[in-house]
């Protein structure tokens, strides 16, 4: 097949990655007429091609190329070559989220602000006031088909909620219900609802949860002006004497490098690849990677406060039944310094299958202690944590030259020390999903420590200041004006809640900021 | 009979196997009598009978449910008798041993109580030999569809249309 856009082009938008940022991102640019490349490191998978089988989909949809892993965080020690557990394919992951669609709150874009100092902590307020988000919001809650949004309503609780929702009330939470979710509860958009079949991380097979992979790209495709370019692997930016970026260099399908020309390049690789290409981008000009002059690029990673806690009980609750996500303590998601912490944190079911029960109930462990957990699988229910991390500059994405990837790329080492902030927001979300879990008669309680992180974010983030940080207000790199980033690695701070709906409506309303500049030719 | 009596040799398996039909054992505790197992045991090739014998014994000892037969960890073991492995296997059992000897025992498997033998297991937690095999059966043994039932876990639904109409609320207990 002929592809749409010339290698030599050099009006396409060349966007990296497209998964919540750059998926979203490519079709809005489309929509408006932009040209756009979109350069994929993985494969094109749809509802069809989803496995409901844990481990058979991860080997199916997970990004395992080598990374390394360094710092006291557990994950270190228990997943050392896994520190993320996101998503290689057409749509990032969105495949695989579960589809928590939070807004942030007002005073999480303040955090700096709101938090003051706090020791050892890199925090910085967003150079965006919150009430220029409520509209994009919208729109993205629109575009994902968020329940408890725009009229639509809630999803049925499943037996996993009913049991948190029971220990949850009993306790006196107040803000307790089936969350805010990208999934349908009835048919909308063309998709239909959900069928309560559990595997939500496994890739919707009804299409009943919102992905970029079977939504904004193939609507942008439609256009005519978006062009996906699947299993491309870009493995640098490239730039001219004068400082502006003028395309990519990739690796094709067939192990062949290419060079993609562009107008304006935006990076979108998950907060592991985006500052990993910056970096391996290095140049003369530009020797400690491209947009990096704050040094800023791979620091202050956050992967959010998380951990689980699972609990058995003496009769039958089946969690895997249904969404894997299925309802959300919010009231400890308020800022209250008098917990012990600041910021806060957010409560929301989880279920795994028996085999990743397996692997991530407690890492290494084994012996009778252990398995006696698993024999009553059938009677455990599941939350999970996720909370404010603590930006810090020294918790960064470096490049290990040590090990390469496939293509002789040195990999991303992911380093994380947990802020203490971070072990007192753990350990108080620990009491609290067990003591809920206790008032519904909890014969016993798991509190699990992290998983590979799903939520990576920071490590290009915006700042009022190029001294601060790697982008402005608009994702639009400091250091050179048609390099962006539109992944969640622009975020400055990581709030409670599930980033998704945030990356969209920063893509959407990157989408704006970039086609009126190129209107303007100011881009 | 139990496992730990069990020296037989390729010959005897095949034999007792052909003399017991469907079902062929090594001791009693290991009963196969599914084609699956039973082609395993025809193909130990590389590991002396009794290393895997003393293997699935150690696999259980690791990850304990009574109500999982032994063919289960005898199936999530089996990729150890190939001729890559069979080495570093033969000699981490050989260490296995020795330490049951050191208590008092001739082998590991004559260890008679769990609590002993997972004593020495223990005591060798942090070799690279207890962590691979410890960790192959995470997924070795866990993710064996056959062994999902005996937990409860009902693996893919989409087939059934998902559990919107078949008790994805149906707790009655609450």
């Amino acid at each position: 097949m002929t592809a749409p856009f010339d290698l030599n082009d050099d009006n396409v938008v060349v966007i990296i990655g497209t998964g919540a940022g750059g998926g979203v991102l490519a079709n809005e640019l489309a929509q408006k007429g932009v040209s756009v490349v979109a350069l994929e490191a993985g494969g094109r998978y749809l509802p069809e091609d989803y496995i409901n089988d844990e481990w058979d989909s991860f080997g199916q949809l997970a990004w395992t190329d080598p990374r390394t892993t360094s710092g006291d965080w557990r994950v270190a020690k228990d997943f050392s070559g896994l520190p993320a557990w996101i998503v290689k394919a057409v749509g990032g992951t969105t495949t695989h989220w579960a589809g928590a669609s939070l807004r942030f709150q007002d005073h999480e874009w303040k955090a700096k602000t709101t938090y003051g100092d706090v020791q050892g902590a890199n925090l910085l307020d967003w150079p965006i006031d919150p009430r220029e988000m409520d509209d994009y919001y919208t729109k993205a809650e629109t575009k994902l088909g968020v329940t408890r949004t725009g009229g639509r309503a809630g999803l049925p609780g499943n037996n996993n909620y009913k049991v948190f929702e029971k220990g949850a009330k009993a306790l006196g939470y107040e803000h307790v219900h089936t969350g805010r979710m990208a999934i349908n509860s009835a048919d909308n958009d063309d998709r239909m609802a959900c069928q309560q079949t559990g595997f939500c991380f496994q890739g919707c097979k009804w299409g009943a949860k919102w992905s970029s992979a079977y939504t904004d790209i193939p609507r942008g495709e439609a256009t005519g002006n978006l062009e996906v370019r699947e299993r491309c692997h870009v493995m640098r930016i490239e730039h001219d004497q004068q400082g502006k970026v003028t395309g990519v260099v990739y690796v094709d399908a067939d192990s062949n490098q290419q060079q993609q020309k562009a107008r304006v390049v935006c990076v979108a690789g998950n907060s592991i690849e985006s500052p990993r290409l910056l970096l391996n981008s290095a140049s003369a000009m530009f020797p400690d990677g491209l947009a990096n002059s704050s040094g800023q690029v791979g620091r202050n990673y956050m992967r959010h406060v998380t951990g689980s806690v699972y609990a058995t009980f003496d009769q039958p609750v089946r969690m895997w039944r249904g969404t894997t996500m299925a309802g959300i303590i919010q009231d400890e998601a308020i800022n209250d310094p008098s917990r012990g912490f600041v910021g806060g944190y957010e409560l929301e079911t989880l279920a795994l299958g028996l085999p990743f029960m397996a692997a991530f109930l407690d890492p290494g462990g084994w012996g009778r202690e252990f398995t006696t957990a698993l024999d009553h699988y059938e009677n455990m229910a599941g939350m999970w944590i996720v909370g404010e991390d603590m930006p810090q500059e020294t918790n960064r994405i470096t490049l290990n030259h040590a090990v390469t990837d496939q293509h002789g790329l040195p990999v991303a080492d992911v380093h994380f020390d947990d802020h203490p902030n971070d072990v007192a927001m753990r350990n108080h979300a620990y009491k609290q999903g067990i003591a809920v879990y206790e008032a519904v008669g909890a014969t016993r309680v798991f509190p699990t420590p992290p998983y590979p992180s799903t939520h990576n974010l920071g490590t290009n983030r915006m700042s009022a200041n190029a001294r601060d940080g790697v982008v402005n207000a608009h994702g639009q790199t400091h250091d050179i004006a048609n390099l962006f980033v539109s992944d969640g690695s622009q975020f400055t701070s990581g709030a409670a809640e599930n980033p998704t709906l945030t990356i969209v409506a920063l893509a959407i309303r990157q989408a704006d900021f970039i086609a009126a500049e190129m209107n303007k030719q100011t881009l | 009979m139990s496992i730990r009596n069990q020296t037989l040799t390729r010959r005897q398996l095949l034999s007792q196997s052909a003399m017991m039909g469907t079902s062929f054992a090594i001791g009693a505790s290991f009963v196969a009598g599914q084609a699956e197992a039973a082609n395993w045991a025809l193909e130990v090739e590389h590991l002396k009978p009794e290393t895997m014998a003393t293997l699935i014994q150690m696999a259980r000892d690791i990850y304990p449910h009574d109500q999982v037969s032994d063919e289960f960890y005898a199936i999530a073991v089996k990729g150890y008798d190939s001729a890559d492995t069979a080495e570093a296997t033969e000699a981490g059992i050989a260490t296995l041993n020795a330490a049951a000897q050191g208590i008092g025992f001739a082998t590991y498997i004559d260890v008679g109580w769990e609590r002993d033998r997972v004593d020495l297991l223990r005591g060798m937690e942090n070799s690279a030999f207890f962590q691979q095999i410890r960790g192959g059966l995470v997924t070795g043994l866990y993710n064996q569809k056959a062994v999902w039932p005996i937990f409860g876990y009902e693996g893919e639904s989409y087939s059934q249309g998902g559990y919107m109409y078949r008790g994805f609320d149906d707790i009655n207990w609450l």
